[in-house]
């Protein structure tokens, strides 16, 4: 398993050039931010103000290290989890909200943007990412491809298929899989028999390998160097990030019906944000004084979106037609004219 | 000009459409060098290469879902699934991404994908090459569902599908592949993609059909007129979805009787549609109650018994004497 820093905060390589003191602040506030905003997501949800919602809290590192590896040419297909490295991709936390909110503009990101919506049909984005990485190939142009799937999904059709499919057109395509430990209830074991999901590239025919998901470090890293040899036509790689799911597996399950205490409480001696503190903090680059600063600033900035989420209009009714077609076909215009007159009455 | 057959009239299309629109890339399996099981994509290869005709690993659910990726980079990915019994592996990826990625997207990502698929039976193919499930997909919010039977309107609605900007299923009624010739002029002129087309007019009997059933309906009709002095309305519907309802029940308020002929199975099929939307609007002017001649509600037989399955001009016959005999 590929790794600079352990979970005690010790080297255990010469880190690479890309973590400057400044860019592991960088890296280290921005799981910051997304261990705080999944907190107050949660909370919206136990309020009522959200429906369900997937968190990330122990899983900080590779969303924040797979987003800061990528450029903003490249293109980004999420699984549900991933809301972590859509908000490096620009895409506003308030958007975040909105689609666990129930409403569709959410996944319009509001900003200019070719990334994929959070895909749920478990491991279909990994097919869409590559024809996505197709279309790139085809126009050879110098962008990449992260596909996402969490450990559960590696066992469906679509995850063999799209790894073949790479493999054999030699796409510019980089899977990561987060290997958090569970799908649902189900423990990695019970998945598969082979020993690491990371081998299975090997019958696809390209490079795959394990890294330290809970090392933001070790992520962007390796993330980068894949990007870079698909970039340069160097094909395919899948990545298997080790990680722990130190949560539910989203606001409706309850992890203490099938998750071993002792076991969690091992998985949260390696949890991510801790050892990358520990770094800092060695290095004399942080402090508890720092540390209060970022919390506030971030949970303004967190308050914020939520604000704008809680303020937002209601979508118009219909908007469940407006987006259906390019041209909505004169049926639908009368189902929508029916609607209309529906809902105005009710009101 | 040289007549061509309904199979002729796809690879037309294609062509025209690949030589006007660079964007457009064919992927499915055995479609580059041998140019599909069909012939449908015939040359194409050799003419635009293997960066725009690809022969893909023989995965459906692949060539569904990677088509999707392609539409969302701006490509116009025109799909042929080999048979339509073997889209059901893709189905995922067309429910729920092909139909939904301009809605979930809020208009942020579209998807301009043709899917094509020969389907229907008749040709005394082997086991799943034979169906006619058009309905499961008319049911899909964010579709269209086109299905031709001639060439001049294979030619026609292929290239309005693949200019529309939305997903169309595309099916090939294959036992009309080679069954008859047409001039086709290749002049790159589209047909409207949201209206029926009638091909005999007639005051007595709305005879509507789709697919291969159109060419029994015809034969039916016109041994109707010359024999019986029954005077049928033609319709094709052609475009399952969306439905051009409006040119149906204008049809049947002129004849006030109404026959519904598809190969498929009868229940929930879109016949059932059709004369539900007429009991809605058309009911006051009926002089009969409406029709269906369908395929039975059994599996499609393998084709030792697919003659006794599929609808015969001897049905459509009879089903018509008998219903300007209702009173």
């Amino acid at each position: 398993m590929k790794q600079f820093l352990n979970s005690q905060g010790l080297l255990t390589q010469t880190l690479p050039e890309l973590a400057s003191p400044s860019h592991l602040l960088q890296l280290y506030s921005d799981m910051v931010t997304l261990q705080l905003f999944d907190k107050k997501a949660i909370n919206l949800q136990r309020t009522g103000n959200m429906s369900t919602f997937p968190p990330s809290h122990g899983q900080e590192a590779l969303f924040i290290g797979m987003g800061r590896a990528m450029q903003a040419t490249d293109v980004f297909c999420p699984y549900y989890r991933d809301h972590g490295t859509l908000m490096l991709r620009g895409v506003p936390m308030q958007k975040i909200l909105s689609y666990w909110g129930g409403n569709e503009e959410g996944s319009h990101f509001g900003i200019q943007n070719q990334d994929m919506p959070i895909t749920v049909p478990i491991a279909s984005q990994l097919l869409l990412a590559a024809g996505v990485a197709y279309a790139i190939k085809k126009r050879k142009q110098t962008r990449a491809v992260v596909a996402s799937c969490g450990d559960g999904g590696t066992s469906k059709g679509d995850f063999y298929e799209s790894l073949n499919l790479a493999g054999v057109w030699k796409l510019p395509i980089v899977f990561v899989i987060n290997n958090n430990q569970w799908a649902i209830s189900v423990p990695q074991h019970a998945q598969t028999a082979s020993t690491t999901i990371a081998q299975k590239s090997v019958a696809a025919g390209f490079e795959g390998f394990q890294i330290d998901g809970n090392d933001v470090i070790a992520v962007q890293y390796y993330i980068e160097q894949a990007l870079n040899k698909a970039r340069n036509g160097g094909g395919p790689t899948l990545i298997e990030a080790i990680t722990y799911r130190l949560s539910d597996h989203t606001t409706a399950d309850d992890a203490s019906r099938y998750q071993d205490p002792d076991q969690l409480a091992q998985a949260w001696q390696k949890e991510p944000l801790a050892r990358l503190r520990t770094y800092l903090k060695e290095k004399g680059h942080w402090s508890a004084e720092q540390e209060k600063i970022l919390t506030e600033k971030n949970q303004q900035r967190i308050q914020q979106a939520v604000q704008a989420y809680l303020n937002q209009a209601e979508p118009e009714p219909e908007d469940m037609f407006d987006y259906l077609y390019e041209t909505l076909p004169k049926e639908l215009v009368k189902q929508r004219q029916s609607l209309r007159k529906t809902y105005r009455v009710e009101a | 000009m040289k007549a061509i057959t309904l199979v002729e009239a796809v690879n037309q299309a294609l062509d025209y459409e690949m030589s006007a629109d660079e964007s457009i890339v064919l992927l499915g399996e055995d479609i580059a060098k041998n140019g599909g099981v069909f012939r449908a994509t015939l040359d194409l290869f050799d003419k635009f290469g293997a960066e725009r005709v690809l022969d893909t690993p023989l995965a459906e659910s692949m060539i569904a879902g990677i088509a999707i990726g392609m539409a969302s980079q701006g490509l116009k990915p025109v799909a042929e699934f080999q048979f339509m019994g073997f889209i059901y592996s893709a189905f995922d990826h067309i429910i729920s991404h092909a139909s939904r990625l301009r809605n979930r997207t809020r208009g942020r990502l579209t998807c301009p994908v043709v899917y094509r698929a020969p389907y229907g039976g008749g040709i005394h193919a082997p086991e799943h090459h034979s169906e006619s499930t058009e309905a499961l997909f008319a049911h899909i919010p964010g579709l269209r569902v086109v299905i031709p039977s001639s060439p001049a309107r294979a030619y026609g609605l292929l290239l309005a599908a693949i200019r529309n900007p939305d997903p169309v299923i595309f099916l090939e009624p294959k036992r009309l592949y080679r069954l008859f010739k047409q001039v086709v002029p290749n002049t790159g002129q589209a047909l409207p993609l949201d209206c029926c087309f009638t091909l005999m007019p007639g005051d007595d009997i709305t005879l509507v059909t789709w697919g291969a059933m159109v060419y029994e309906t015809m034969l039916a009709a016109k041994q109707l007129g010359e024999t019986q002095g029954i005077h049928c309305e033609v319709i094709d519907v052609a475009t399952i979805k969306p439905l051009d309802m409006e040119m149906i029940i204008h049809s049947v308020q002129k004849t006030g009787r109404c026959i519904i002929i598809h190969e498929a199975a009868r229940n929930c099929g879109v016949g059932a549609e059709i004369a539900a939307n007429l009991a809605e609007h058309a009911l006051m002017s009926l002089l009969a109650p409406v029709q269906r001649i369908t395929g039975y509600d059994t599996i499609m037989p393998y084709y030792r018994l697919e003659k006794h399955y599929m609808p015969s001009v001897n049905k459509i016959v009879h089903t018509a004497q008998e219903m300007m005999e209702f009173v």
